[in-house]
């Protein structure tokens, strides 16, 4: 063989391969958003393009009398907004500690992290469950968003520190020489020099809480309060089928939205990822 | 200088006193701080006796008589009681500390800082640790506060009918952990699911990483053309909710009405597969979703990996006549693994806690008859199932203790080789 023969051989064969790749990536989207056209409620007799498309699934789950998909939705927002105020200002303020500062028990403290974050915080879920029973939080969203913003610490703690001990320790010195208190030097100097870190734990804390299942599934129990994972599961499990395509609608209506914020912010997500060794 | 430190012994005096504290600073003629730690030990002594007593009665009997006793109420007071001592010690400690930190300074003729300059000091040495004490409340109580919870139920018989307030829950030592090695029904079950975990683990999580790597390479060949579009519709699986395409999964194997029985396997002529109903195909199902949902993140990391190893690795390995296999062995894949391969490893230990794509599918099942998991259910789902369909706490507080022992095991064993353990500066 040639060694363009050769070339074109290896192309076609990566073309044939990517393609394949492709379909199988895409099938899925398209059945999904097909379905979520469908008339009727089950999928029995539709095709990936329904002949008569109609836009009623996304209409009720719109209408609030019939269905508590925009509650969930509104819930869901809520839930990791707060939680990523709550993260973000904790963790900027510990990694401060723990990056410019030499006190008693700040080695034991950084070994704490560091065994902390490897246990996933939903390992203690018949704690959780237990304790927020007896303290009466079960069904409520500030349970949901304590765990939520405590299980975020000890790993993005480590990665903001990591960053913050890279900015020079020349400047915090020159501002206090000029006066700057230790509130001042973080708020004025370090936090506008860490933005990059500083999204990318943001990004962190905004979308644990939201791709999160079974910590919603456990305290959660009143229709109204669910979170969308849990919703749209109870939507699929009560009566799997009966309600498919009205599911499809939600499901399409969550990974639009998402898949676009992931995809603009994708750098992000992967150097924070890089630097954490961690998958969020 | 020697002379007036053999001549006085402050700093063994002041210790002394301090065993009261606050008494060490009088002596120091340290006043102000010698009454703040006086008064905030009487207070604390005040303010938590009551809880301290109960908790530490509450912790030990775990009650005695209903229906005073609430055992898992007492428990809880009793972890409270226990972190409250440890506060109380540290205070303590402190006080020792300064004490003795003083009464040498007088040993050897340094003067003590005066009120002013205290007050300085505090401020000065307080500020991290008022950074971090909100982050690290939160930390008690939410994180470690249940961990602490989860091993002490381990060792009690905390279950359906061991359950306040209708009954009290005891002590057992370790007899659930020796129930699942030797009871028949909770050994089974438990090597079942322990090894399906296993294999679910080692095969998903492989399969995974080959595809991300093996897409990466081919869509590193410089003359490719659309590499934007095709590596965004790589990433695509990863930039959805896991939790969404899961259930859309769910729907799409459905043994009536989904895609992969209807419409593909129909098209090439092959009967329907019991994708939900039989053990097998619910694992090779799983085992499948997962590779889709998993390989863009491998994907995303090797391009980034490929894209800085040098061009002239390749044009050397051309000029000694390797061809496309060889470079791939020789060059690509080491320098791939060794930069990606602390990631692999957490890679696998998500796995073997992702919970989400094996309940989210089936549920665990389907279900086997006789026991508590079904016969897809990893160790977190049966942990899950154990603690709300059959409230068996203990035995799941005592799973969940094997599940993380694994999991540390594996993390301290990969953290002993990242930089952030061996960074000097840690420590």
């Amino acid at each position: 063989m040639s060694p363009k023969m050769q070339n074109t051989v290896r192309l076609t064969l990566s073309y044939i391969a990517i393609a394949i790749a492709c379909v199988i990536i895409l099938y899925p989207v398209l059945w999904i958003v097909g379905s979520s056209f469908n008339p009727g409620d089950s999928l029995s007799g539709s095709s990936i393009i329904p002949k008569d498309a109609t836009l009623d699934h996304y209409k009720s789950l719109f209408n609030t009398e019939e269905s508590d998909y925009l509650l969930w939705y509104w819930n869901t927002l809520k839930i990791c907004i707060i939680t990523m105020i709550l993260a973000v200002a904790m963790i900027s303020c510990m990694a401060y500690a723990f990056s410019r500062y030499r006190f008693v028990g700040r080695k034991n403290g950084l070994m704490t992290f560091l065994i902390l974050q490897m246990i996933p915080n939903f390992a203690a879920l018949i704690a959780i469950y237990v304790l927020a029973y007896i303290t009466g939080l079960l069904d409520t969203h500030f349970a949901l968003i304590l765990v939520y913003a405590g299980g975020l610490l000890p790993m993005n703690t480590w990665l903001a520190k990591g960053y913050f001990d890279t900015i020079p320790k020349e400047l915090d010195e020159s501002a206090r020489i000029d006066g700057a208190g230790h509130f001042r030097i973080f708020w004025q100097i370090i936090l506008p020099l860490a933005k990059p870190i500083l999204a990318v734990v943001a990004l962190f804390s905004f979308i644990t809480p939201f791709t999160d299942f079974i910590l919603a599934q456990v305290i959660l129990r009143s229709e109204e309060k669910f979170t969308l994972a849990v919703g749209l599961y109870k939507m699929i499990s009560d009566q799997f089928g009966n309600e498919f395509t009205t599911f499809a609608a939600g499901s399409v209506l969550i990974a639009i939205p998402i898949s676009i914020l992931f995809l603009s912010l994708q750098r992000y997500f992967i150097s924070g990822l890089t630097a954490g060794g961690t998958k969020g | 200088m020697e002379a007036t430190e053999r001549q006085t012994k402050h700093r063994k005096t002041a210790l002394a006193l301090s065993i009261i504290p606050g008494f060490g600073q009088f002596y120091n003629k340290q006043i102000l701080k010698g009454l703040m730690f006086f008064i905030l030990t009487v207070s604390f002594a005040v303010a938590f006796a009551d809880l301290i007593n109960i908790g530490l009665w509450g912790i030990v009997t775990l009650g005695e008589q209903l229906p005073r006793d609430h055992s898992i109420f007492l428990l809880t007071q009793g972890i409270i009681a226990v972190l409250v001592i440890l506060i109380g010690l540290v205070i303590y400690f402190l006080n020792l500390r300064d004490a003795y930190l003083n009464g040498r300074n007088r040993d050897l003729g340094i003067p003590l800082n005066s009120v002013r300059e205290q007050y300085r000091n505090v401020a000065d040495q307080g500020f991290p640790y008022l950074m971090l004490t909100p982050g690290f409340f939160l930390l008690i109580f939410v994180v470690i506060f249940p961990i602490l919870f989860v091993i002490l139920l381990s060792f009690t018989n905390y279950d359906l009918y061991h359950s306040p307030p209708a009954n009290l829950v005891d002590w057992i030592g370790i007899q659930n952990y020796i129930d699942i090695f030797k009871l028949d029904i909770w050994r089974d079950t438990f090597l079942d699911v322990f090894s399906w975990t296993i294999v679910w683990t080692f095969v998903a999580t492989t399969g995974q990483i080959a595809i991300g790597i093996f897409l990466a390479v081919l869509m590193n060949q410089k003359d490719l053309k659309f590499k934007g579009i095709f590596r965004t519709i790589f990433i695509l699986p990863w930039a959805v909710p896991a939790f969404v395409s899961i259930l859309v999964f769910a729907g799409m194997f459905n043994e009536t009405f989904g895609a992969i029985n209807n419409d593909i396997l129909a098209a090439f002529g092959i009967d329907a597969i019991p994708w939900l109903t039989e053990p097998f195909w619910t694992k090779i199902a799983l085992i499948l979703i997962q590779f889709w949902l998993g390989f863009p993140f491998i994907f995303a990391m090797v391009t980034g990996v490929l894209q800085s190893i040098p061009d002239e690795l390749y044009e050397a390995a051309t000029v000694d006549g390797a061809n496309m296999w060889q470079k791939f062995r020789g060059i690509t894949l080491p320098m791939v693994l060794f930069a990606i391969a602390p990631i692999l490893i957490t890679q696998y230990t998500f796995n073997f806690n992702n919970f989400n794509v094996i309940y989210l599918f089936n549920g665990g099942g389907p279900a086997v008859s006789g026991q508590t998991a079904g016969s897809t259910d990893i160790l977190i789902s049966w942990i899950y199932k154990l603690t709300f369909t059959s409230a068996q706490y203990g035995k799941a507080a005592a799973i969940t203790m094997i599940l993380s022992a694994i999991v540390i095991g594996v993390a301290l064993w990969q953290f002993r080789r990242t930089k952030s353990f061996q960074e000097e500066d840690m420590m």
